[in-house]
């Protein structure tokens, strides 16, 4: 049989299935599949905290968005083209996000009686009129694959686990998309087990035969390559790259990097990644608590290291104290917090940026640091690199507020030149600095940084003593005195006021909007994306986006009092627009989202329209 | 290897010009002397030595040490000398704590460093009060402890500080005094050859807010009587006239005081700081009684175990073995390392 073969500009596929049926893999390969092919790629796991929740429950659902185009796109997709849905409660968990007219591949396997109750549903969905809006392709997905595998030497429960490798192989017939990564990646995945390899590289053959023989799916389809800037990629997720970007800082520095961690949900992965890298001289510590994780860091940029702490909104809370510390003694140290809904265990998995109030002012005392946020999964290296930049530079703690979205979410990233990266070479103190000649003092700054000399133990002469206690300028000896304790604390906080960071850049195409979306961290994506969807209909809107929110790039004030209206979409309730309200006087419009998800393009679209109404 | 150059340092060397703020008469000043007094014995240049501390009278030792030093914040001291020990080995890295300090807000750090044995030499003064805050009650207080925040007595149990070290498989603890220096300066000249943690505890008077609470322990009247001295490989006999040993009655658990004129000798404990289980050294630190009686000190353990940053360093230096590429091309390939595609 022929099959018609379409053209599409774009596809949004969310895989959805029980947490134990190997979605987020499913997706995983489908991107790589996909990047491998060119086409430019974002991407958006839902998977729920409980490891296993009970089997074919809502709680269990997992799922995996994959959005790809012939051109750069912004964000994972609003709404799925295709929602593959490996169980009833899949599809009901997932359904009210298809828009109408979507396909729909379903496992028919799992939609007995028994799994459709677990779910609430009275009778099959598959039998009723309910999914007459849109195009549904039932496949007996656990079935077949038990079946292609009859002659596989593997048991029962391997093959049924099969089945995702069934569905992918389906799909990447679907969109003719080049599965050799996906053989080679079985092999590495099973290489302790050749019948595993052989078993699921059938059930993957066999779902892609199902495609070309199946008179269900009459239509294939291609997404061509996108135009991107030449170079290499790779797919990364935020995670993994600014881990990357750790261990650059630490190439780039020539220092040994010292990451102090405890296990927390979304930041564990960048403990796991750091731990792999002891050939370039990263030390890793599971320490016993958050507050351990954040000490031993410092104590580590005491002795000579970059210390670094990963943690999520929870442990920040617990390191408060410390990273006061370290601002008393203005060593360098990053924190990192990859943010997740709160409050307290809030919604582990679950993206929020509700953590910018704790960034910039969760200290006791005047303590003032400075602070990142990444906007995109690749950006994450980038942000790395910067805050170890600053902290290094500049003898600070410095937070970086990464938060679930970037950091589970994947893009190409093009694969920097390491010459290209920033030289980040720090000079220890290696001599007395008193006019004297012999005498050492630790808060001598520099005139030009206001940094102290970062005065290693192990060197001669430099033997110093420093502390919590309020230090007198230049020497460091402790001191009450009122004059001196108002000197010191404007002090500590002109040293992040006046770190020089790039001007914000204002993209406005038409030239002549009078609204500006101001955003940071993650709600890059989703308020690019809007835009675009605007000027596309012919609307002028500018997009400014923050990657530094302390100290804020110099030029925001002129950027802001540029225009008529400016709108601050935020997954809280209002931090940065309260911090710009305050600053600079500005009457910006707060627009905000807490479900635990991103924004959608389309709601910020639909926001703004009402806002250029309006003006 | 060549032998050390004598560095020829003297106590003097290790006095920082800062003033020594402690209450007169308080025992952290006899404690100081004696550190300073016996640093030079290690022959470790100053830049080398390294004191941190936490919060609390005892915490402010670092500033009058000329070494490098760092107060910190309360509790945290073994964690961020962790962190310092861990990524630099080559230095030597002193903790000074409190009994408030080590085994109340931080008692989590310090047991976590003694599991993992990291090469930090631990000084708690217990003074069994909180000094610094004006004297509340401590982790170490006796049960029923009147003090300002107690008016009608503690109503919580106190730890025994060596019997949670031991717990948590310290490889070295001991205990001394702060009147006694020349005990003092033997235990750490021990705790200071020991390779992973050396827990001291040193009994250290508050003369302000706990004046006399190891009185029975120094006053000549008593303290022969009271104290055992503890020496590796020696029977456990102890009191003005050897009156008093330690056996280990048959059945039993522990260790029990009996008079050595009624116990024949092959039923003395001879003391052995190496026994493998840690049983013995816990059942030396249940012997004193709640009026100081029978209060061990010197070396109750010291074994030899790895230790973290060693252990660390070593799972590094694996790592880097056999590599011939520099940082740079080592960065570069971790960077294109996966699936990878090119566009022209």
């Amino acid at each position: 049989m022929t099959k018609q073969i379409r053209q599409l500009d774009r596809v949004v596929i969310r895989f959805a299935g029980d947490s134990g049926d190997g979605m987020q893999l499913t997706g995983d390969r489908f991107t790589s599949e996909t990047a491998q092919l060119g086409n430019d790629i974002s991407t958006l796991p839902n998977f729920p905290a409980e490891i296993r929740a009970p089997a074919g429950t809502l709680p269990g659902v997992s799922s995996f968005q994959v959005h790809f185009a012939d051109y750069d796109i912004l964000t994972p997709g609003d709404a799925p083209n295709v929602l593959v849905a490996m169980n009833p409660a899949a599809l009901k968990a997932n359904l009210t996000d298809l828009p109408r007219g979507a396909d729909i591949i379903v496992n028919t396997d799992e939609f007995t009686r028994r799994n459709l109750a677990k779910v609430g549903y009275a009778t099959s969905p598959l039998d009723d009129d309910s999914l007459a809006g849109y195009v549904v392709h039932p496949v007996a997905l656990t079935s077949m694959t038990i079946g292609a595998l009859a002659e596989h030497e593997v048991s029962k429960k391997d093959a049924e686990r099969a089945k995702n490798m069934f569905a992918l192989g389906l799909l990447s017939w679907m969109y003719s998309r080049p599965y050799e990564s996906t053989l080679r990646f079985l092999e590495r995945k099973f290489a302790a087990r050749p019948e595993l390899v052989a078993a699921n590289v059938a059930a993957f053959r066999a779902g892609w035969n199902f495609g070309e023989t199946t008179e269900d799916f009459s239509v294939r389809y291609e997404v061509k390559p996108a135009k991107m800037l030449p170079g290499t990629y790779r797919n990364i997720t935020g995670n993994a790259a600014l881990s990357l970007g750790l261990v650059a800082a630490g190439v780039r520095s020539g220092l040994p990097v010292f990451l102090g961690a405890y296990p927390i949900t979304p930041a564990s992965d960048i403990l796991h990644e750091l731990s792999k890298h002891k050939k370039l001289g990263v030390v890793t510590m599971q320490a016993e608590d958050e507050i351990a994780a954040v000490g031993a860091a410092l104590g580590a940029s005491y002795g000579g290291s970059l210390g670094v702490t990963t943690t999520s909104g929870p442990g920040v809370a617990l390191k408060s104290e410390t990273i006061s510390l370290a601002v008393a003694l203005e060593l360098p140290l990053v924190i990192v917090d990859v943010q997740r809904a709160g409050p307290s265990t809030g919604m582990p998995t679950k993206t929020e940026q509700a953590d910018l109030n704790m960034a910039l002012y969760g200290r006791h005392g005047e303590a003032p640091v400075a602070v990142i946020a990444p906007k995109s999964p690749a950006d994450c290296f980038h942000a790395a690199l910067e805050a170890a930049r600053i902290a290094l530079t500049y003898r600070t703690p410095v937070l970086l507020l990464s938060d679930n979205y970037v950091a589970n979410g994947s893009e190409p990233w093009l694969l920097p030149d390491v010459e290209s990266l920033p030289d980040l070479r720090v000079e220890f103190a290696s001599r007395p600095n008193g006019e004297d000649g012999t005498t050492f003092l630790p808060y001598l700054r520099d005139p030009e940084t206001l940094a102290r000399p970062w005065a290693i133990p192990g060197t001669p002469g430099l033997e110093h003593r420093i502390g919590g206690l309020e230090k007198a300028d230049k020497t460091g000896d402790i001191s009450y005195d009122p004059a001196n304790h108002d000197f010191m604390v404007r002090t500590r906080a002109a040293r992040i006021e006046t770190i020089p960071v790039p001007d914000v850049e204002v993209e406005d195409p038409d030239g002549d909007a009078r609204v500006l979306v101001l955003g940071w961290g993650s709600t890059y994506g989703p308020i690019g994306a809007a835009c675009r969807g605007l000027r596309q209909r012919g609307l002028s809107v500018a997009q400014a986006h923050l990657r530094h929110l302390a100290p804020m790039p110099a030029n925001l004030g002129e950027v802001l009092r540029a225009y008529d209206r400016v709108v601050i979409p935020e997954m809280n309730l209002g931090q940065l627009a309260h911090v710009i309200r305050a600053k600079y006087l500005v009457d910006a419009i707060s627009y905000n989202q807490v479900r635990g998800l991103p924004f959608t393009a389309a709601e910020l679209e639909t926001m703004l329209e009402e806002v250029l109404k309006n003006v | 290897m060549s032998e050390p150059v004598a560095l020829k340092l003297t106590a003097k060397d290790f006095k920082s010009d800062q003033e020594v703020r402690w209450c007169p008469g308080c025992g952290d000043y006899a404690i100081l002397a004696a550190v300073q007094g016996f640093m030079p014995e290690l022959n470790i240049p100053r830049e080398n030595v390294v004191f941190i501390s936490g919060i609390g009278c005892s915490s402010r030792f670092p500033y009058y040490m000329n070494t490098y030093g760092m107060h910190s914040i309360h509790g945290r001291a073994p964690a961020i000398a962790t962190g310092l020990s861990v990524s630099r080995p080559d230095l030597s890295v002193w903790v000074v704590t409190g009994d408030g300090d080590a085994l109340s807000i931080g008692g989590n750090h310090l047991i976590h460093a003694l599991r993992r044995n990291v090469n930090l030499k631990i000084l708690l003064f217990n003074n069994r009060i909180y000094g610094l805050t004006k004297g509340q009650y401590s982790p170490t207080s006796e049960i029923g402890k009147v003090t300002k925040s107690t008016p009608v007595g503690s109503a919580d149990a106190p730890f025994n500080p060596l019997s949670l070290a031991l717990g948590a498989e310290a490889t070295f603890v001991a205990r001394t005094i702060d009147s006694d220096r020349k005990h003092l300066q033997s235990v750490l000249r021990a705790a200071a050859e020991h390779q992973g943690s050396a827990f001291v505890e040193i009994y250290q008077n508050c003369n302000i807010f706990n004046d006399g609470a190891f009185d029975p322990l120094k006053e000549p009247a008593t303290r022969d009587d009271f104290l055992i001295r503890l020496e590796h490989g020696q029977p456990i006999t102890f009191g003005k006239d050897d009156q008093f040993c330690v056996v280990h009655p048959p059945g039993g658990f522990g260790l029990e005081v009996r008079e050595t004129a009624a116990t024949p000798a092959g039923e003395i404990v001879v003391h052995d700081a190496g026994v493998a289980d840690p049983a013995y050294a816990f059942a030396l630190s249940r012997l004193p009684g709640l009026d100081l009686r029978n209060t061990p000190i010197g070396v109750f353990r010291s074994v030899t175990r790895s230790s973290y940053d060693r252990a660390v360093q070593e799972q590094v230096a694996a790592a880097k073995a056999g590599v011939d590429q520099t940082p740079e091309q080592q960065l570069a390939g971790l960077l294109s390392a996966g699936d990878t595609w090119t566009i022209l």
